[in-house]
């Protein structure tokens, strides 16, 4: 029998082939020289019904630990209200691609206005595209922004308090597309001012990239940087965690030019590592610059105010190898649950969410300090929902323990150093639970 | 669809004091005071105040100004825009994947990490590859770290003159950009009028610069590429290697595998060959095979199977490549693919790449004495006409687009593959039935009457759509890509 997803009957297969002058399906492949077809079937088990798939994927999922989460390192456990999944799940924004046809796509290119609008707004930049792959990925594509915008320069200096898993990603692209990176030095878990004017004076600097708050969860202090940066021609290039931003200091009021990141923070499931959202904003002068698809509004024939994809002039499609960037599509569905989410809790309820994890991370830390076992890695730092912290213990230790106990108990960065976040998910309760498995360690 | 425009912003429901999503209070002191004043910001970022209904109702009203496969035919060429399966969404939403960390250990993502090893073996023998990675985020990422892998190939060979990447000019523009981004040059090799490569201009390009050469196949205008395996034997022994862009994999399923052609690197679009939804553009995923002998190429992390059948997430390639992403990608598309091929399964797969082939040259033979085929041969999954065969009539290939809009169906692709002025490029999948594909060409028919008869209602369409044609030039010349820039632009 054939499969359910095909309509196809046996008789519906004679009778279209008959249209093409054919009697088997097999004739279709006639010009596949016959060394090259496949032989046989793929090794591969037979079908499964919708039952035994479930069936499955219910058991693959029962050997998964569901855990407290108290991991970030860039990934954190927020609330996704039920609205978002529910609107995502429309299958007339679910099952649409990229808005070529913008008379029966403006469903998409409004959402994806008002993600451009609602992300400038909240890092205090001029423009956003309409989001890039990740993280990781939109800070590689700032690498090559600055390095493209300052045409004579490849070199580019980030920060080494940039989460390392994002500079990896920038190295790489930076070791392929012929930028030479460096970094610049850090002490007590702050980037040196010095190193960076240093490295600055050599003249030949085309950006420069820093994290906010950093990957220790510390907010750096980057009053001048962006001077220092534009007295030496150099893009000043901020990466951010979305959530914070109702509370911190924006990269616009850093005096960025350009704010990239990954908003997976807007409330995304965790989901193993994606899929997610890469943000990319910038000033306006750099627009011509940005790589990826963005949209615009204009009118219609009959003066509607509608929008459109614009400015594809930057873009693969049009300029091949010319093109600001290879990016094709962007992260459509992810962007509408950017706006659904920042529309859902407002300025106000992203205030009281970055709140409930400023307050519940200072909380934990001073009763993690109390067990005399912890310290703060870097005491006296500002930090908003993550802090790292050093051990009397192996860190491997207590992740086992927890884990018995049903709690992740954060990221382990050194042996004896550990990464932990709080966000309004964690009860005081949890973080209590947390307290006294590290006081089971003693023991 | 909903013809009414619905047109409102976000931005223009709010009122100040409303808000849409309550939060739990975890009762601990307001530590507010710990932060410098200079580190906080000082203008609230505006986002829009609205409750949750309104929310609910607009972005329900704004998707009903949206068409999508589950809306009607959606024959855009090189999409592949085949039915998305409601049981892969469950899956996908199961919250025993939902929930997970990437940064959780191991130990506590064994079935995550089997449902990733169960998926990248899959593709492998689908690809005739030997291992994939899954960690790309979409065709254009795969494009990438193909690229990067065989020039970490070259140079861990020492041979370092190796900087040239041939692409046929019929190739995605993503190709010759995605060159451009590793670093590498592009040399582009002429088509033959069949529309396949033209094997003696490709001779004198290769010699001991040649990276790569990437191809798709079939090719962009639908054709399988019957010297694609001399093509591989002639760069090979130039010393270059060859990509496979599985953009178009989905006719060759069940049929010929990547790795039997003689490719060495591909990757592979889950949204199209593996019916994970578009998303309006994303997410997607671009899983990169390689064959025999590249696996230590490939970027970290890694999920591999040990000894005890427990999985290991490794991040120890050292130089090799790097990492292309922080996490093992985009997850959620990943379980999605994989439900879909558990589904098929090996004779459900042989049939889906056949049943493709059969739609598109149903509507081929149907539709070839109204329209001009420039390539006249057995096509694969798409094919092109090159405009209306009438060229008197003034009606472009823009027109008939905008035209087949107004009966419910999306456009196909134009102007592209740009082998052709009017290029009109056709991709049904196997998932429609040919009820659909008959009213379709019934369309398409009417169309090619309305252009010799009264070919005004089709230079003016669309008529029955939400908004009509949009002006782009003014969009282009004067960017307003923000609520702030529409303001200021009224004011």
């Amino acid at each position: 029998m054939i499969h359910h997803y095909f309509p196809h009957t046996a008789d519906d297969i004679q009778r279209m082939l008959g249209r093409c002058g054919m009697k088997e399906l097999d004739e279709l492949y006639a010009d596949v020289p016959a060394d090259l077809r496949l032989k046989g079937d793929y090794d591969l088990p037979a079908g499964r019904s919708e039952k035994e798939i479930r069936d499955f994927f219910n058991d693959l999922g029962s050997r998964n630990r569901q855990l407290t989460c108290f991991a970030g390192a860039g990934f954190y456990h927020h609330y996704t209200p039920s609205v978002i999944p529910y609107i995502l799940s429309r299958s007339e924004f679910l099952t649409a691609y990229t808005p070529y046809q913008p008379e029966i796509s403006q469903g998409t290119l409004q959402y994806i206005f008002e993600y451009q609008s609602m992300m400038s707004r909240l890092t205090g930049m001029e423009v956003s595209n309409a989001s890039m792959y990740d993280g990781a990925t939109a800070t590689a594509e700032a690498m090559m922004m600055a390095v493209s915008a300052s045409r004579k320069r490849d070199r580019v200096l980030i920060a080494s308090t940039v989460n390392p898993s994002v500079r990896r990603v920038v190295a790489t692209y930076a070791r392929y597309h012929g930028v030479r990176l460096d970094e610049i030095a850090e002490a007590d878990g702050v980037s040196q001012r010095d190193d960076l004017e240093a490295k600055l004076a050599e003249g030949d600097v085309a950006g420069v990239i820093v994290a906010a708050p950093n990957y220790y969860g510390i907010l750096e202090d980057y009053a001048g940087w962006a001077d220092a940066c534009h007295r030496a021609k150099a893009l000043f290039i901020v990466n951010c965690i979305p959530a914070d931003l109702a509370l911190m200091k924006t990269p616009g009021e850093w005096g960025a030019d350009i704010a990239c990141g990954d908003a997976q923070s807007l409330g995304m499931p965790l989901h193993y590592g994606g899929p997610y959202l890469g943000f990319l904003c910038a000033s306006k002068s750099l627009i011509r610059k940005m790589p990826g698809r963005m949209v615009g509004a204009t009118t219609d024939a009959d003066g509607h105010r509608t929008f459109v994809l614009t400015l594809q002039a930057r873009e693969q499609h049009i300029r091949r190898d010319k093109a600001t960037s290879n990016i094709c599509s962007n992260q459509g569905l992810m962007a509408l649950h950017t706006v659904v989410y920042l529309s859902l809790l407002g300025s106000d309820g992203l205030r009281e969410a970055a709140m409930q994890g400023l307050n519940g991370a200072h909380y934990l830390a001073s009763r993690l300090e109390a067990t005399g076992m912890m310290r703060m890695s870097f005491p006296g730092k500002p930090f908003i929902n993550e802090f790292a912290m050093d051990t009397d213990f192996e860190v491997d230790d207590l992740e086992r323990l927890c884990i018995e106990n049903e709690i992740l108990c954060g990221v382990k960065i050194a042996p004896k150093r550990i990464l932990i976040a709080v966000t309004e998910m964690q009860t005081r309760e949890d973080m209590d639970r947390l307290v006294e498995t590290v006081k089971k360690l003693k023991s | 669809m909903n013809k009414e425009y619905y047109g409102k912003l976000i931005y223009e429901l709010s009122r100040a004091g409303r808000r849409g999503a309550s939060l739990p209070d975890n009762g601990t002191p307001d530590a507010t005071a710990s932060i410098p004043a200079g580190l906080l910001r000082t203008e609230a970022p505006r986002l829009p105040e609205v409750d949750e209904p309104t929310v609910v109702r607009h972005y329900t009203n704004m998707s009903a100004n949206n068409f999508g496969v589950d809306t009607g035919f959606y024959p855009l060429g090189s999409c592949t825009m085949k039915y998305n399966p409601k049981i892969n969404e469950e899956i996908a939403a199961h919250h025993a994947f939902a929930d997970l960390h990437p940064m959780q250990p191991a130990s506590t993502v064994q079935g995550a990490l089997e449902a990733y090893w169960t998926l990248q073996n899959a593709l492998a023998e689908i690809g005739g590859m030997s291992e994939f990675t899954l960690n790309p985020f979409a065709g254009a990422h795969g494009e990438l770290t193909g690229l990067m892998v065989i020039r970490a190939y070259h140079q861990a060979r020492g041979d370092h003159r190796r900087t040239k990447v041939i692409v046929p000019d019929s190739a995605h523009g993503t190709n010759p950009a995605s060159a451009a981004v590793a670093g590498l040059k592009v040399v582009e090799v002429k088509s033959l009028p069949d529309g396949t490569v033209d094997i003696e201009a490709l001779r004198p390009l290769l010699d001991d610069t040649v990276a790569a050469m990437m191809m798709t196949n079939p090719n962009t205008a639908g054709i399988f590429e019957h010297g694609v395996k001399e093509i591989c034997d002639m760069v090979h022994a130039a010393g270059g290697l060859m990509y496979y862009d599985g953009a178009n994999l989905n006719p060759m399923l069940g049929m010929a595998r990547p790795g039997d052609m003689g490719f060495d690197v591909m990757h592979i679009n889950l949204h199209k060959t593996f019916s994970t939804p578009h998303g309006g553009g994303g997410p997607g995923s671009g899983p990169v095979g390689v064959r025999k002998g590249l696996e230590q190429f490939l970027p970290d992390p890694r999920v591999r199977r040990e000894a005890d059948g427990s999985f290991t997430v490794t991040r120890d390639n050292g130089d090799a490549l790097g990492s292309i992403s922080a996490t093992l990608g985009n997850y959620g598309v990943q379980l999605r693919a994989l439900a879909y091929i558990m589904s098929l399964g090996r004779d459900g797969l042989k049939m889906a790449g056949p049943l493709a082939t059969l739609n598109a040259n149903y509507i081929k033979e149907s539709l070839r004495d109204l329209y001009l085929l420039p390539l006249d041969r057995v096509c694969k999954h798409e094919f092109v006409f090159d405009g209306l065969r009438d060229k008197s009539t003034g009606v472009t290939t823009l027109d008939v687009a905008k035209r087949l809009l107004d009966f419910g169906f999306h456009a196909p692709t134009i102007y592209f593959p740009l082998l052709f002025h009017e290029s009109l490029m056709i991709e049904p999948t196997e998932t429609e039935s040919p009820e659909t594909l008959d009213a379709f060409i019934d369309t398409m028919r009417a169309i090619a009457r309305e252009a010799a008869e009264n070919p005004e209602v089709v230079k003016s369409a669309p008529h029955t759509t939400p908004i009509s044609r949009p002006d782009d030039t003014a969009a282009a010349l004067n960017p307003v890509v923000t609520y702030d820039d529409l303001i200021a632009a009224q004011a």
